[in-house]
């Protein structure tokens, strides 16, 4: 692997310190360092890391580390504890509409893994919850999206509703939410199209789906391989349309995942679930301190 | 303007924003030490001089310890079927990729086929089927869930049969530390290498642009199933900067061939190294405006 877990960083840098005794603060400084670029390998975007450095350099200079006998390890934990407090509880939690349907829009940039995550959502809604979701296709730009969802549909034995690639995807989900409601289906899940965060026809349009579906959650579909560029299509999906939620997919590659900090940092939205395969049961709830430990290569 | 000296605070903000460009902290540290030595060497004070600096040595990097002059063009097979075989892993925009080579090569004048050789994800053959029907040009296909090394087992017979000039054989998208899809990959070129000698002429390794330091284990992982030959970075048309493929180049000497920008069929571009690395560090120099 190229990477270094920050352990062993830390472990390397301590090494010219030994036998000097107490840490000062200028061997501090060195170890911020060392989790300035473990953090920045691991994807975590550059001001974030900025930020949290200065942070733990404060708690760090503060007592814990300059006080302790094995600093190395201290600096591990302090760095551990604020990456798990600032990535937040677990939070797995779906809404429940108390007027049904739930309606549950997922959002994201192309190839995120949005239409596998829909379909992954609907079979956990249904096995653990008991729920009958109903699968819907407003993807009408991609190639076979709706296929892509039908064929899901299909794997599942859950409803898909479509209305070909003609109809507006305002008018699918409006027409969808009637749908759930005479079949007495209780979640209603959208599909949309993948699109840049910069591209402002179709982000209008999300703007517009929300707007007529009054969805209980928005949830951002974000590749957990993504690099710098994740705060930015993070804070746009956020800014426009008020994300309740962050699923982070394919956590099953060696990705560091960084990214799971920053667009926590930037958004305040939690993550609340992870996808880690291509199978439609691989979706777990999202595990912070997993996350810290699997950031900082440990 | 902005920068008045080619200072410290200068090359702090260079080192920012190739970072935030994904270029990784080690290649950016390296490079920032070598332009301090040339702006001092040349005793540079003007911010516009230092610029060129930045784009002479970031093509350097780029174009690494390759002093031949390598063709960005691709590897055409003149005398007979060309094989072009796509990989990456999952939605980077393999399928999507080849839709617009397809297109590209047909208006060139070529005869194109395409394999389906993604099995496993829903509505992917159905997916290749539409950009055939947009391009103009057949699929070679079996059912869902068949081998992929059968299915291209067909399509090459397809293509010598009807003799045309390029197949594009689209493959599953897959994480690079599977190890049994890897191998299912070395599978699928194998029988490509064994039914035509000399292919496949080109592997192409699709990279998302917004892919961070993941991208070079990507590269790595890939060249040794299948020797990749070159690089389409995609969807470079979003805010992203695909720093990644600087590190990839030099290591691992695999060139960047096209950009993607967009989704539609012409929404492809040969790859232009200083326009490419103007880019990584385009935003330190225009902020001034
Ligand atoms: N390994 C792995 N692959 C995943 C995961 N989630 C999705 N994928 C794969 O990623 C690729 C893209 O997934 P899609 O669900 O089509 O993504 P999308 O966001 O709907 O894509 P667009 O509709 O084109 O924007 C497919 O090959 C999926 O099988 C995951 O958690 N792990
Ligand atoms: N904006 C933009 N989107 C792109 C580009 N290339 C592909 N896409 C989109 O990215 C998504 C995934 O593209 P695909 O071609 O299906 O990717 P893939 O690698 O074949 O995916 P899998 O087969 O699932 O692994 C689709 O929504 C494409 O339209 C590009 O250059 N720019
Ligand atoms: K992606
Ligand atoms: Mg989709
Ligand atoms: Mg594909």
């Amino acid at each position: 692997m190229a990477f270094e877990g920050l352990a062993d960083r830390l472990q390397k840098s301590l090494q010219k310190l030994r036998g000097k005794g107490k840490v000062t603060e200028a061997d501090v400084k060195e170890m911020m360092r060392e989790v300035r670029l473990a953090l920045l390998e691991a994807d975590v975007n550059f001001k974030v890391v900025k930020d949290f450095v200065k942070r733990v350099s404060e708690r760090a200079i503060g007592q814990e580390v300059m006080q302790s006998l094995t600093p190395g390890q201290q600096v591990v934990k302090v760095v551990q504890d604020e990456l798990t407090e600032l990535m937040g509880g677990e939070q797995s939690k779906i809404a429940v509409s108390n007027r049904p349907p739930t309606v549950i829009m997922m959002v994201g940039l192309q190839g995120a893994g949005k239409t596998t995550t829909t379909g992954k959502l609907a079979n956990l809604l249904r096995k653990k919850y008991n729920r009958k979701p109903l699968l819907v296709a407003a993807d009408i730009y991609r190639p076979a999206a709706i296929k892509q969802l039908e064929t899901l549909g299909k794997q599942l034995d859950m409803p898909v509703f479509s209305l070909g690639d003609q109809v507006s995807p305002v008018e699918i989900a409006k027409q969808a939410i009637e749908h759930a409601k005479t079949e007495h289906l209780d979640y209603v899940l959208i599909d949309t199209a993948g699109r840049l965060h910069i591209d402002e026809g179709l982000m209008e349009e999300l703007e517009q789906i929300k707007e007529l579906s009054k969805p209980n959650e928005i949830f951002l579909v974000v590749d957990a391989m993504t690099g710098q560029d994740a705060v930015n299509v993070a804070q746009s999906f956020n800014d426009l349309l008020g994300l309740t939620g962050v699923v982070l997919t394919k956590l099953d590659g060696d990705t560091r995942g960084g990214a799971a900090l920053s667009i926590r940092a930037v958004t305040n939205t939690p993550i609340k679930f992870v996808g880690l395969g291509e199978k439609l049961d691989a979706i777990e709830p999202f595990h912070p301190e997993r996350m810290a430990s699997r950031i900082l290569g440990m | 303007a902005r920068y008045r000296k080619v200072d410290e605070d200068f090359f702090e903000e260079l080192e920012e924003v190739l970072i935030m460009a994904d270029v990784g902290v080690n290649t950016v540290m390296e490079l920032i030490d070598e332009l301090k030595f040339e702006v001092k060497r040349k005793n540079i004070q003007d911010p516009k001089q230092v610029q060129e600096v930045i784009s002479e040595k970031l093509v350097e990097i780029y174009k690494g310890a390759t002093d031949k002059e390598e063709s960005l063009e691709l590897n055409l097979n003149p005398n007979g079927l060309t094989i072009i075989l796509f990989v990456g892993v999952n939605g980077v925009g393999k399928t999507t990729s080849i839709g617009k080579i397809a297109h590209m090569l047909k208006q060139e004048g070529k005869s194109v086929l395409l394999a389906a050789g993604d099995t496993f994800r829903a509505g992917a053959i159905e997916q290749l089927e539409v950009w055939g029907e947009r391009v103009g040009v057949d699929v070679i296909k079996q059912g869902a869930g068949s081998d992929p090394a059968a299915v291209m087992y067909d399509a090459v017979q397809a293509a010598k049969a009807r003799k045309v000039d390029v197949l594009l054989c689209d493959t599953a998208g897959r994480l690079q530390n599977k190890v049994n899809l890897m191998k299912e990959l070395e599978k699928v070129r194998n029988v490509i290498a064994r039914e035509v000698p000399d292919a496949p002429h080109e592997v192409l390794l699709v990279i998302d642009a917004t892919t961070g330091q993941n991208g070079l284990s990507q590269a790595k992982t890939f060249s040794e199933a299948t020797s990749v030959s070159g690089i389409v970075l995609t969807k470079l048309d979003g805010t992203a900067k695909g720093g990644i493929v600087l590190a990839i180049r030099n290591e691992l000497k695999v060139p960047v061939k096209f950009v993607g920008l967009g989704e539609k069929m012409d929404d492809l571009q040969p790859f232009q190294p200083e326009q490419f690395v103007y880019g990584l560090f385009g935003d330190l120099v225009n902020e001034e405006k």
